[in-house]
């Protein structure tokens, strides 16, 4: 028999007994009795944020570093409905996050009562599951199948909103080992026939690519997707959410490809005579035009959601199953068929690629004193040796940590990838920086996306959180402003950051440290001396060059073979003068 | 192609604007929709008709599977299958007409329900062509009022969604 205990009480344990560290949250009127359970015990850590977007972003970054679930706990109406943002970005990367919303009293639901929104009803289209307690004797149940479905299958968030009498009400506790659900029973092992057929389809290629994505971060699959890439020989590309899930510096890494991908990897799609698509979902912005997408490919796709594949792309060899299932599968099969793997000085598909890669597309012009946002990640990117926890909001900058970070482990590279939720940044960072205190995380950012969550400033300085923030500075929405640049003739409606605040003096009215660099000669030291203080937040406000634009680029619509240059690696560029 | 999914799910507040929320989302058409508890009242059964191409059904199939309520589904298209669905119509039945309309439920073998001095309220089961043929077939001004279901169906033979 189990003890009997408050609704509030029982979700506390249950939270415990799931094994939750940090629960991110706000308080407020319907989750009162919550907070006080919580002050209560000592188990569950709660972490207050300043907003509850904040909440969401840092459980998010929490998950995406640790692999566990980020908790998040808000009040019922503005405190559910400021969750959205944040619930919906996990949704989009698959991100696994429980949400607990409080609710209206049950007697007072559909009334409109203060504080009242049909929450269940506002997240539905952005969550994994969604799930309104009636009973607090279903409550650790409720909890425990939450958990369930947000970590496995392919993961997402869920949401649990509990009126307030349920945490008031009184029940026996228990909480379960497993739960079993019907209707809700993911498939982990790849179907052996379609492995091996796609084992046999890999070996015969002659100009193989392989295009890995985020599904081999979350899924831990990393060693596996080396193996299999060194059995092969084979060059591979990733997306943006799989960075860092093979080592950048491998020379059989031909990075990002997609939209701002690299030349070598966007061509080498484009020839491509079988791909191979593992834990990706083939989306706008890495396929560019589907009519043009790997034209003379046949296509594996390996994918925990059924429904990806296929959706987009129409595939030849589908394989439903997780990807570390798969991959170690096909890893036994590539070994015992003593298969040699493709040799990269003599074969004719590697001669072709390190044509394209001589271009060297990634070039900027390293000779201005004004300060050149990709130098500033580059130089970061040293002085961590590519090992620090990289969060980025949304834009340009985020574009060049992608691709000037060089990201050799997994779980390193934190960004809204899928959602493009401005203000990520700062609350991802503080999840991160929760999760591993010693390690160094920085938050790459700019100018206009770091506003949008600046108030957890605060949150970090109540927590000692030591998160390092890069802002590249350009007094412009970047990638706006390229945008209508490129197709908008110049016309940079509404674009431009006026009345920018000092930032200097905004990072130190928080109680953290503000660096202000304007020329490169500076950024190198400043670095240093930002990465050294171990202890202290510290943001950086880099002035870098308002022209400077993202390469390569695929204009939407455009086909992998349609890449624009930089003018530096022979592009033609545009004549630019801005206001 | 006009597709009849039946869905097996949770009989859960909320399941049936899970299935509705995810065909405007993604911008699937549902031309009808009926629902109702099973005879194992924890889950309900759905038939929908959509139309798409095959790609779009095969991801609607797809989409629907990732439901969490959902517990099974078939496309009956797949099976050889009977859809039926019920209709009400209240007609004007005055002097002549009374006659007639009788007799043109009588061909499609329907039956008046509900009879007063001016009006009769038929009911017709069978095919939607079915249903529509009668619609057809009676004088547009006498119809005050059609009430139609919407399709369910079910495989013929030993073919059987359930647990």
């Amino acid at each position: 028999m189990g003890e009997k205990l408050r609704g509030a009480e029982i979700l506390l344990k249950a939270l415990a007994d799931e094994g939750v560290e940090y629960v991110f949250g706000y308080p407020g009127g319907a989750v009162l009795h919550i907070y006080d359970a919580i002050f209560k015990q000592d188990t569950v850590k709660h972490i207050l944020v300043r907003h509850e977007q904040g909440a969401t972003h840092a459980a998010d970054g929490y998950a995406r570093a640790t692999g566990k679930p980020g908790v998040v706990l808000v009040t019922s109406g503005p405190g559910a409905t400021n969750c959205v943002t944040g619930i919906a970005t996990a949704h989009m990367d698959s991100i696994p996050m429980v949400v607990l919303t409080g609710q209206v009293p049950s007697h007072l639901i559909g009334n409109d009562a203060f504080q009242e929104v049909d929450n269940v009803g506002i997240t539905r289209p952005c969550v994994k599951h969604n799930f309104m307690v009636e009973d607090v004797k279903d409550l650790a149940m409720t909890i425990k199948k939450a958990f369930h479905v947000a970590t496995t299958g392919r993961p997402g968030p869920v949401v649990v909103d509990i009126p307030k009498d349920i945490t008031a009400d009184v029940a026996e506790y228990s909480y379960p080992d497993s739960v079993e659900m019907r209707s809700y029973k993911p498939v982990t092992k790849g179907h052996p026939g379609q492995i091996r057929r796609a084992v046999e389809l890999l070996m015969s290629a002659r100009k193989p690519m392989i295009y890995s994505g985020g599904g081999v971060v979350i899924d831990n699959a990393a060693e596996q997707l080396i193996e299999f890439t060194r059995l092969l020989g084979y060059p591979i590309t990733q997306t943006l959410m799989g960075l860092g899930a093979y080592p950048a510096s491998d020379p059989q890494n031909l990075q990002m490809l997609g939209m701002h991908g690299t030349y070598e990897a966007n061509m080498g799609m484009h020839q491509c005579d079988v791909l191979i698509a593992i834990g990706v979902r083939f989306d706008d912005r890495v396929t560019g035009n589907l009519e043009q997408f790997c034209p003379n490919a046949k296509i594996i796709h390996i994918d925990i959601d059924p429904a990806s594949i296929s959706k987009n792309v129409a595939v030849d060899i589908p394989i439903v199953g997780s990807v570390s299932n798969v991959l170690s599968e096909m890893n036994k099969l590539i070994r015992a068929s003593q298969f040699d793997p493709m040799d990269m000085e003599k074969d004719a598909w590697w001669e072709q690629i390190n044509q394209w890669r001589a271009i060297d597309c990634m070039q900027y012009d390293r000779s201005t004193d004004v300060i050149k946002p990709q130098y500033v990640i580059e130089e970061l990117s040293r002085l961590t040796n590519g090992d620090a926890y990289i969060t980025s909001d949304v834009g340009q900058h985020q574009m060049w940590a992608a691709q000037y970070y060089q990201f050799n482990k997994p779980r390193r590279w934190i960004n809204s990838g899928g959602l493009g939720t401005m203000g990520f940044g700062v609350p991802a960072a503080m999840g991160v920086q929760l999760a591993y205190p010693d390690e160094t995380v920085c938050c790459i950012s700019g100018e206009a996306s770091l506003v949008m969550c600046i108030q957890e400033l605060s949150t970090c300085l109540q927590y000692g959180l030591p998160i390092k923030i890069i802002s590249l500075n350009n007094r412009y929405m970047g990638m706006v402003r390229q945008w209508q640049e490129f197709f908008y003739d110049r016309r940079y409606s509404h674009s431009y950051m006026d009345a920018l605040p000092d930032f200097v003096a905004l990072a130190e009215s928080f109680g953290h440290v503000g660096m202000r660099v304007e020329k490169t000669a500076d950024v190198s030291a400043a670095l240093k001396e930002a990465l050294a203080m171990k202890d202290r937040l510290v943001l950086m406000d880099i002035v870098t060059d308002q022209t400077e634009n993202v390469y390569p680029m695929i204009a939407a619509g455009k086909g992998h073979n349609e890449m624009e240059l930089s003018p530096v690696s022979g592009g033609p560029g545009t004549d630019r003068e801005l206001s | 192609m006009r597709h009849i999914i039946s869905i097996l799910l949770e009989n859960e507040a909320g399941a049936l604007s899970r299935v509705a929320g995810l065909f405007s989302a993604r911008a699937y058409n549902i031309e009808s929709l009926t629902v109702a508890p099973t005879e194992d009242p924890t889950m309900s059964r759905m038939t929908l008709v959509t139309n798409g191409s095959d790609a779009t059904i095969e991801q609607i199939q797809k989409q629907l599977n990732k439901l969490v309520d959902v517990i099974k589904l078939t496309d009956l298209n797949e099976v050889r299958h009977i859809e039926r669905e019920l209709m009400l119509v209240k007609t004007k039945a005055a002097g002549d007409f009374r006659e007639e309309v009788k007799r043109l439920v009588e061909i499609f073998r329907g039956r008046i329900i509900d009879v007063t001095d001016a009006t009769y309220t038929i009911e017709l089961t069978g095919s939607g062509k079915k249903l529509d043929a009668l619609l057809e077939a009676l004088d547009e001004k006498a119809i005050i009022e059609v009430v139609r279901t919407g399709i369910t169906g079910i495989a013929r033979g030993e073919n059987a969604l359930h647990l």
